[in-house]
């Protein structure tokens, strides 16, 4: 192994500019549950790794602009435990719920999930339905990016090298809106998303759906969003006409956890299950 | 290799350490504190053998550096029994033969800790999630689930 630096600077500033001096492979460190799985098994051999949660920004839930500002290395734990935020986003809760065992989640974050770019992260798809925006930090100053443009294929995201996601913004909650991510999975704790569905809506005061936001993830190289499938929902509610959007994005790999051909399958049962939880949630926050 | 100088506390006594950077707090705990009670198993986070309490959240002692428990609290297994007293978890999992090889025992031990921490009377489906990150290979986990429930029990005074 060469030889590892570890920094622990307290400043974004002073994070983005270790990272802009690194020659080598650097990594950022939020909760390190799958960096240092990585390191542990020589996957990757980092010569500079920089633990941001000196840094306040990155920590912890406040309310901004109707919304919420959720920092990126803010754990599962304090995320789930968070009841406004909880009530809010139930489907964001869902998704980050699933992020491995309640030890994992004691530690694993959201700018961990999103960035480690795995396309059956649990809690990418709720955040691209969501609305979320990144808050990515690098030397040339700040940008607020739709979480959806950051992960680019399995392990690799938009960021540049001395770039950070330090937070993310979810926006103002309308009434009548809800949200719901349901994957599925052999198990029902501690396994990989074999397919993953979230939606989110927004309904106009006679019930009618006026906004919808459709994503899915393990079915391709990262999660998506499928524009089609919201848009099918947005009105008429064509449920039939969503579900066969969200089979046509699939893009699946054969592989231990499922076919090409089950996972397609099981893409579009979950829409149509997600739909419904979504739809009474929206219906329920008056 | 630079080492970094730490101090945390461990089941309230303070100690020193010297750590490389890619040291984890399970390894750190093991050979450098010699404190083997946390147990080895998988090492990247799937088996819960080495779950610890750190600054009031349970988490797996392998998925942390030690140099990131610079200045916390740590809790491990040594700390559970007072002197001869076992601590009431303890007890039920010899009761009622929550355990056989106890190689994930001390995980499980504080896991529960750290569930019942939180919620004395958690349901048995609440214990079953709760603990669905310390992987068993011989109770079947019924007896150890069984074990928990009893030992909430008695430490509600029920």
């Amino acid at each position: 192994m060469s030889e590892l630096r570890y920094e622990a600077p307290e400043s974004v500033s002073a994070a983005v500019a270790l990272l802009a001096g690194a020659k080598g492979t650097t990594r950022v460190l939020a909760g390190g549950t799958d960096v240092i799985v990585q390191m542990e098994t020589e996957l990757i051999e980092p010569e500079l790794i920089v633990d941001i949660k000196k840094i306040p920004e990155v920590r912890g839930i406040s309310a901004e602009s109707g919304g919420f500002r959720v920092g990126a290395a803010t754990t599962g734990m304090q995320i789930c435990d968070h009841a406004v935020f909880a009530k809010a986003w139930p489907g964001v809760i869902e998704g980050v719920k699933l992020i491995g065992s309640i030890q994992v989640k004691g530690r694993a974050s959201m700018g961990g999930n999103l960035c480690n770019a795995s396309p059956g992260a649990d809690s990418v798809p709720p955040m691209f339905t969501a609305g979320a925006l990144a808050r990515v930090v690098g030397p040339k100053g700040v940008r607020d990016v739709p979480v959806e443009q950051i992960p680019t294929a399995p392990g690799k995201t938009s960021l540049a090298k001395d770039e950070i996601i330090t937070s993310f913004f979810f926006p103002a909650r309308p009434k009548l809106s809800g949200d719901a991510y349901q994957r599925f999975t052999p198990r029902t704790e501690m396994d990989i998303a074999v397919t993953g569905v979230a939606i989110n809506l927004v309904l106009d005061d006679k019930g009618i759906c006026k906004d919808a936001r459709v994503a899915i993830g393990a079915v391709a190289p990262t999660a998506l969003l499928v524009k089609d499938a919201g848009a099918a929902l947005v009105g008429d509610a064509a449920i039939e006409k969503m579900v066969a959007a969200c089979r046509a994005a699939c893009k699946p790999i054969d592989d231990k956890r499922g076919t090409k051909e089950f996972r397609i399958e099981v893409t579009g049962v979950l829409a149509k299950r997600v739909a419904k939880v979504a739809l009474e949630r929206a219906l329920a926050n008056k | 290799m630079k080492k970094h100088h730490i101090t945390l506390t461990v089941n309230g006594d303070e100690y020193d350490a010297l750590v490389e950077p890619q040291q984890t707090l399970l390894d750190t705990l093991r050979d450098t504190l010699m404190l083997t009670g946390t147990k080895e198993g998988c090492a990247t986070g799937d088996c819960g053998a080495c779950s610890v309490i750190v600054d009031g959240t349970l988490q797996c002692a392998c998925l942390m550096l030690g140099v990131e428990a610079n200045g916390a609290k740590v809790e491990t297994i040594e700390g559970m029994a007072k002197g001869d007293k076992l601590h009431p978890l303890q007890k039920a999992i010899l009761e009622h033969n929550g355990l056989q090889c106890g190689i994930c025992t001390p995980g499980v031990l504080i896991a529960a800790k750290a569930l019942l921490d939180r919620n004395p009377d958690p349901t048995e489906t609440e214990t079953r999630f709760w603990l669905a990150g310390n992987l068993c290979r011989c109770t079947g986990y019924d007896k150890l689930i069984k074990s928990v429930l009893v030992a909430a029990k008695e430490m509600r005074g029920a």
